[in-house]
């Protein structure tokens, strides 16, 4: 759990690797621990190579794992991901980590593969009111969508789309979303994804008066 | 095509480097005597090679050894450095001269991608890492290299997040073929990446300083993503469980926001946390950055702070800021404005 020490890794086999959408994957393996929605694990590919941490996208019951990735063409691990078949071997960690829902109504932020810890969360039946703004280049990278738009705990569902216009989303990135609400929810703010967008919502949110210790970041390194 | 640069290659690299060429290994020694002893800006100047294996060499590689293209001097004395790295990038270094002593502060990458509510890098997002060369540079092109005494992994970027080139520039820094400098006069601060912690912690000697800046795991997370994945405790326990001898030291930094993490609550749960263990904590001004929602606090609640630790017998300083008036103190180091008018 959250405090352990001890990153213990297991050798197991993939059980499926599924491309969503070009140079992004979902990777399915069998569950061998009790973890929190929110929580994170470690990928090698072997014994001595170091692991990299992925969130867990799916429910706490379910018997599978499930975590998303981007390649990283300049990447050690995630372009070895990416060719890894049904049945071959890798090692995962036990979970750590603790970016957990507080279950209260919260205002939900991600970039690109940053929705993984919000759908874990959604998928174990996390309790409180959302309001998700998603954040993406192309109408096409917002993963999970239609999942997304039929979750029962998300009373606004915005997407940000910074290179193309589309009638359902927003044209322009996160921070210029933020920009144009008039009034920000008076909410607990997660914000996930990449350290770019992480500090620069950050430092948007606080701007517009979010006090910094209502928000609560996890960066994708 | 870009020659590849020997400075930052260690002793082993370099071996494979005279073999890759056809030339005997003992090479290799004299290499790294050329590159980190006399300090050679050219592999022409390397004259105990034949001439053969000097052409032969410079059709491949260059010494890779480059200058600061400006610098900046604090009315205290410090000087912060600025190196063009790669492409339309730079990186900045500390040199902060103290009686007897004269401590670089480098850089490990160009920005960072830890967030860190309170510091100024973290603003400027991450551009990448830095090779062994770029960090071994700092130093090796330092015009006051002479008279350093102590290099400190505090600069720009989080060390740790590129373990592999940072260990070899330790190697480089404290070998005899290299600078050799006591491992106990380099000292390399991170947030906490367990993992990379516990590599660093076996495979080298320098010392180590955790950025800690609250007891509280709730509340650090507030100020250091970072601990919603490594948590303060796991750190600690990581920390606890090593042997660091008699001679090897691990310090805590502690920054003091106003009202944040300065109360006498925050100093009796750091006495629960630490006070078993041999360390010192370092107590530091927060220097404020634009738009920031954190302030420092005075130098009385500091020395409050202080007392309450030291009355427990929790070894505690309160660290002196240098080059604050040229942004160059703990926090401050950017070079993104910079970086964007290229």
């Amino acid at each position: 759990m959250a405090n352990d020490i001890q990153i213990e890794f297991k050798q197991l086999n993939l059980i499926s690797n599924t491309q969503i959408i070009d140079g992004v994957y979902s990777l399915r393996f069998k569950r061998f621990f009790d973890f929190t929605p929110g929580q994170v694990i470690s990928i090698k590919l072997t014994e001595d190579m170091p692991g990299r941490l992925y969130s867990i996208a799916s429910s706490s019951s379910s018997e599978f794992i499930d975590i998303l990735f981007k390649v990283r063409p300049e990447g050690l691990l995630s372009p070895q991901l990416a060719n890894l078949k049904s049945g071959e071997k890798m090692y995962v960690s036990t979970p750590m980590g603790n970016f957990i829902d507080q279950q209260t109504d919260a205002v939900w932020i991600a970039s690109g593969t940053g929705i993984a810890p919000y759908l874990s969360m959604i998928r174990s039946g996390t309790k409180g009111t959302k309001t998700l703004i998603y954040g993406a280049s192309y109408r096409n990278h917002f993963y999970n969508d239609k999942e997304l738009q039929n979750s029962n705990i998300i009373d606004n569902y915005v997407r940000c789309c910074s290179r193309e216009q589309h009638n359902d989303c927003f044209y322009g990135r996160i921070t210029a979303y933020i920009d144009q609400i008039k009034d920000l929810p008076n909410r607990k703010y997660y914000l996930c994804g990449n350290p770019d967008m992480v500090v620069e919502v950050r430092d948007k949110l606080i701007k517009r008066g979010i006090a910094f210790n209502d928000i609560l970041a996890e960066i994708y390194f | 095509m870009d020659k590849i640069k020997l400075l930052g290659k260690t002793l082993t690299e370099l071996q494979e480097i005279v073999l890759e060429l056809g030339l005997p290994k003992f090479n290799a020694k004299q290499i790294a005597q050329w590159l980190y002893k006399h300090n050679v800006s050219d592999i022409d100047e390397m004259t105990n090679l034949s001439k053969k294996a000097r052409e032969r060499m410079s059709e491949k590689y260059e010494v890779g050894a480059y200058t600061h293209t400006n610098v900046q001097t604090s009315v205290d004395g410090t000087k912060k450095y600025l190196f063009p790295t790669m492409k339309d990038q730079f990186i900045e270094s500390a040199y902060i001269p103290d009686r007897d002593r004269a401590t670089l502060c480098v850089s490990s990458q160009v920005g960072c991608k830890m967030g860190c509510l309170f510091c100024m890098t973290a603003r400027q997002g991450f551009m990448g890492h830095l090779t062994s060369g770029d960090i071994v540079n700092q130093v090796r092109s330092l015009p006051e290299r002479e008279k350093l005494t102590n290099i400190v992994y505090m600069g720009m970027g989080e060390p740790l997040d590129n373990l592999e080139e940072v260990l070899k520039s330790i190697e480089i820094f404290t070998s005899d073929y290299g600078y050799a400098m006591s491992p106990r006069r380099i000292t390399l601060s991170t947030i906490g990446l367990v993992p990379a912690m516990q590599e660093f912690l076996d495979r080298s000697e320098a010392h180590l300083a955790i950025s800690l800046h609250s007891p509280f795991e709730q509340e650090r997370k507030q100020l250091m993503p970072i601990e919603s994945v490594y948590s303060l405790h796991s750190v600690i326990d990581t920390v606890k469980k090593f042997d660091f001898g008699r001679q090897r030291r691990v310090s805590f930094e502690y920054i003091m926001f106003d009202g944040v993490n300065d109360s006498p609550r925050h100093a009796r749960e750091l006495i629960k946390l630490l006070g078993d263990m041999r360390c010192r904590i370092n107590l530091i001004k927060f220097h404020p950055i634009p738009d920031s929602p954190l302030k420092g606090c005075s130098r009385e609640k500091m020395e409050a702070f202080e007392n309450i630790l030291k009355a427990k017998g929790v070894m505690t300083t309160i660290r002196s800021s240098r080059g604050e008036d040229i942004f160059a103190a703990c926090g401050l180091l950017s070079t993104k404005e910079r970086s964007k008018k290229r």
